[in-house]
């Protein structure tokens, strides 16, 4: 009876394995980053743009206002197919844009910003990326939209016209 | 009293290049149980994306400030999720992953014991 039992229980052992492993197959082996994660921005200090000054992220944000933190280099195509976009909701009132020029050339950067306007309120000055690593972000262009000191969402990518619709829609 | 300047010296030297050495084996270390999110199949060690790039940077610098491994591990987890790290932390999605193994060792040895068990008999 007793050597019965043990070839049964292995086989159901073997099968519950088998199970998870084929379970596991149908998982997307692709990383998707998260956008919709509600989180504090973390406190950062940061040179401002063309300027010796360093500036702290809590003397940037205050409650009760939006803010759209763009991350863009002079050297980024989709950067440039975005600008339009930026350009549009500078208009807006409840909304101040802030850039973060990514590991960038400052000459380079005035030169784009003298072409195609600038829609940010302060730029600040990422020369190594790691702030840009501090906001959890992955590379360029990059937009994240904040809220009573939050990230309330998270654009990996540059902007479209659906997605400015939707951050109007937020901030109304 | 000469040349105990001298040793002094040569220690000084030794312990710092000692130091240094461990801060860069850390680094190495760190960086090649991230995975780097924007390659397929790299490490932010292997990677030369702006990305893993900056990981890099980011991680010397928390080095340079004293934090630990798993406060860096923390940190990076905080920020991007589980999938940055290639070993992932014991935690309830994880704990079959770290028992199988185990699982897979008793197993095994209690069927190499039930079989000299069988043939003794």
């Amino acid at each position: 009876m007793r050597t019965k039992i043990f070839p049964i229980f292995l086989i159901i052992i073997f099968f519950i394995i088998f199970l998870i492993f084929y379970k596991g197959l149908e998982n997307s082996n692709l990383y998707i980053p998260k956008i919709n994660i509600e989180k504090d921005i973390p406190s950062f200090n940061a040179e401002i743009f063309d300027s010796d000054n360093r500036i702290n992220s809590d003397d940037i944000f205050k409650n009760d206002k939006f803010y759209l933190i763009n991350i863009w280099a002079s050297w980024c195509v989709p950067c440039k197919d975005e600008h339009s976009f930026l350009m549009s909701l500078s208009n807006q009132k409840n909304i101040e844009i802030i850039g973060l020029n990514y590991k960038d050339n400052n000459q380079k950067a005035k030169k784009f910003l003298k072409e195609l306007n600038s829609p940010y309120k302060i730029i600040l000055s990422d020369k190594d990326g790691t702030i840009a690593i501090e906001l959890g972000a992955y590379g360029v262009p990059e937009t994240f939209l904040i809220y009573n000191k939050k990230i309330i969402k998270k654009i990996v990518g540059p902007l479209n016209g659906n997605l400015l619709g939707e951050i109007k829609k937020i901030i109304q | 009293m000469k040349y105990l300047k001298y040793l002094i010296v040569i220690l000084f030297i030794f312990n710092f290049n000692l130091s240094n050495a461990q801060d860069k084996s850390l680094h190495s270390k760190i960086t090649k149980n991230l995975r780097c999110l924007i390659c397929q199949g790299q490490s932010v060690y292997d990677s030369d994306s702006e990305f893993a790039d900056s990981i890099r940077i980011f991680v010397e610098k928390k080095i340079s400030e004293g934090e630990s491994e798993k406060q860096i591990y923390g940190y990076l987890k905080d920020k991007y999720g589980e999938w940055i790290l290639y070993e992932p932390q014991f935690s309830k999605k994880t704990y079959f992953l770290w028992l199988l193994p185990i699982l897979m060792f008793v197993l095994g040895g209690a069927i190499i014991l039930k079989i000299f068990y069988l043939k003794k008999n």
